[in-house]
């Protein structure tokens, strides 16, 4: 089938899911009312609560909810076919993601814009809260550590991309300064600044750069990790203006020209897709597809990750109730196209069948590379960059989402750990230095734990990740479902996709079990069973809350005026 | 030349954007940060009164006026319901 089919189909479902699907769920689930006040308004401070034209929050919802996740998930699961992956992420955006990241806004913003944490403990109880700080304590571990993984295997494959790559945090930090000290305007720092991004992007292919295949015993992909939780704890204790501010810029602007660039190759090339639509020919060693797709695309299709960025910081600056739609719906849609081009990349990129076969040798093998190998060959077919520069570009792509992804998930880290020495009085784990150290040390304990001392493996916990991810939705959606039973309103729009999430998320991490157990890797099953049993926990506290909605011994008064 | 302003303004626009796009996701982190170093100024002002022995109270005096607009808030951020001072009793 021609690939151009397979993304008109998909954005055009998605057009439709955004159209009618979504105002229906703003209009009578939701009920978004232009005349509420929103907590940016009431508690305006300059500071956190920021009344925020709605395009530009669109544009920080969706570039800070977007980032290599999506890219990742999607390409491993092609494996298994790409009708499936395509049809999980269409309708995964549309029936989940979308209800989800504009349900979490909503749910904070009806609530003083309270965190998605703090409200799980307000709404559901406090037990379920301590859950959600240990399943996002997890979820920041497996982030860290996988994207280490991802970026050391990429700038080993790719190292064209390692100047790129590097000088790309010289342009933000120059970038940064000539913001800060007002020497020029912003639209011209930004031209400025993503054409010295692509010239060092063509830069690269002339200078590849490679570090020795073994230094004091640690392989090259190993000598990276390092080199990146290094740079990692550093950047994360820099003043945000520095580098992360300007850094999530630049990226931002790369990843609306990159999607850009994407799909009008496909458009223009109109590769067909070589890999099977349903892949009968699994190489050993597959898990069954259902339920492992559903956990190994988790961003894209929906992810937990939303809620948090929608509830601490989006519902802060919502200017008006109704921006929920565009912001959060919209947001998930935008995701969800990113994970389309991921599909179409790894399915459509290759010659023939054959090449498919030979990238994907195994489950976990086709991956990030994929997508870089296949979106290259589309890019140089479609609009004429050569094959070496158009790989260069798309791995630069995925690896800064997943860099900017690693400065704030250590960030966000740290601050768990020095919260956790502010409740337990341990003077220490308040500091900023041994905390970020901490942090950095669970991290690459789990890099190389999972994979060994090589690190070439980290990869496996993949699905584990998403599987962390899934449950920090679930308990996002147990929230708004329990807010909305509580304004009398239905549920159903809500709970069906949590329950599904429950049933393959706990299913998933079964059969991942039984796979650490007989691979005998011990300290993947120690991390799955951590996850089983929170995975447990949180299907039995939904159980009880739903329990007691039913039968109305819940606190039936409305958390919230009603409208 | 009205297509020369009409470019104009639509850079000026277009950069209004950008701009507000570029500090709208780090607003928080930075006005939080700008108001811990405030805080800390705060209290170099009058320290002098709460006890605290500081070598360039003499300059520090003629600030006094000046950031008591913003002293009630800062205590209350502080922590004490009611001013710590006092000599100067804002609530």
């Amino acid at each position: 089938m021609n690939a151009i089919f397979v993304l008109l189909a998909g954005i055009g479902a998605m057009a439709l899911g955004y159209l009618l699907y979504s105002k229906f769920i703003a209009e009578r689930i939701y009920k978004l009312d232009p005349n509420f006040r929103t907590p940016a308004h009431e508690f305006e401070d300059g500071v956190d609560f920021v009344p925020t034209n709605k395009f530009v929050l669109w544009g920080h919802h969706f570039t800070s909810v977007a980032g290599a996740a999506p890219i990742i998930g999607p390409a491993i699961a092609v494996i298994w076919g790409w009708v499936p992956a395509f049809l999980w992420v269409i309708l995964g955006t549309i029936f989940f993601a979308g209800v989800h990241d504009a349900g979490a806004i909503w749910a904070s913003n009806r609530n003083k814009a309270k965190s998605i944490g703090a409200l799980t403990g307000d709404v559901v109880g406090a037990r379920a809260r301590s859950l959600f700080m240990i399943v996002i304590f997890l979820v920041l571990l497996m982030v860290n550590a996988v994207f280490a993984v991802v970026i050391a295997g990429l700038l080993v494959d790719f190292n064209s991309a390692v100047i790129p790559v590097w000088g790309a945090i010289f342009v933000a930090l120059i970038i940064g300064q000539l913001i800060y000290r007002k020497l020029v305007g912003l639209l011209a720092v930004s031209i400025i600044g993503v054409l010295a991004l692509y010239g060092l992007i063509g830069l690269g292919p002339v200078f590849p750069l490679a570090l020795p295949e073994t230094f004091i015993g640690l392989s090259d992909r190993a000598q990276w990790i390092v080199i990146l939780f290094g740079y990692a704890a550093i950047a994360s204790l820099l003043p945000v203006w520095v580098l992360l501010q300007p850094r999530d810029y630049i990226n931002g602007l790369q990843l609306f020209i990159g999607l850009i660039l994407l799909y009008a190759a496909v458009l223009i090339a109109g590769p067909n897709m070589v890999a099977p639509a349903f892949n009968t020919d699994l190489p050993a060693g597959t898990p069954s597809m259902v339920p492992l797709l559903f956990v190994t695309i988790a961003c894209g299709a929906i992810s937990g990750f939303h809620g948090l960025v929608a509830g601490g910081t989006t519902a802060k600056q919502l200017d008006k109730e109704t921006d929920a739609r565009f912001v959060g719906y919209f947001g998930a849609v935008g995701e969800g196209s990113l994970a389309l081009a991921a599909i179409i990349a790894a399915a459509a990129g290759f010659a023939t069948l054959a090449d498919w076969q030979a990238v994907y040798q195994s489950f976990g093998q086709g991956g990030v590379n994929a997508f870089v190998t296949g979106g290259a060959s589309i890019l140089s077919n479609g609009v004429g960059l050569s094959e070496g520069l158009a790989q260069t570009l798309l791995t630069v792509m995925a690896v800064l989402f997943a860099g900017t992804t690693m400065d704030t998930g250590l960030r966000l880290q740290r601050y768990i750990f020095q919260e956790w020495g502010q409740i337990y009085g341990i003077s220490w784990m308040q500091k900023i230095v041994p905390s970020t150290l901490l942090a950095v040390g669970a991290c690459l304990l789990l890099a190389f734990g999972a994979g060994g001392a090589d690190g070439s493996g980290g990869l496996i916990i993949w699905p584990l990740f998403g599987t962390t991810n899934q449950l920090l939705a679930g308990l996002t959606l147990l929230v708004i479902t329990v807010l909305l039973v509580r304004y009398g309103r239905p549920m159903y729009f809500t709970l069906v996709p949590l329950i599904f999430l429950l049933v393959m998320t706990v299913a998933a991490l079964v059969i991942q079990l039984r796979t650490f157990y007989s691979n005998e890797q011990w300290f993947l099953f120690g991390l799955d069973i951590v996850v089983l049993i929170a995975a447990i926990f949180i299907a039995l506290e939904c159980a009880s809350t739903l329990n007691r909605l039913r039968k109305g011994t819940a606190d039936s008064v409305p958390a919230n005026a009603e409208d | 030349m009205p297509r020369l302003g009409k470019i104009k303004a639509f850079w000026r626009k277009a950069n209004a954007f950008a701009e507000e796009a570029y500090n709208a996701p780090y607003r928080s982190a930075i006005a939080r940060a700008k108001r811990d170093r405030d805080d800390l100024f705060m209290l170099m002002v009058y320290s002098e009164l709460m006890g605290v022995p500081n070598p360039a109270s003499f300059y520090t005096l003629e600030l006094q006026p000046l950031m008591l607009e913003r002293f009630h808030e800062w205590h209350i951020r502080m922590g004490m319901e009611h001013s710590p001072l006092d000599n100067i009793r804002c609530c």
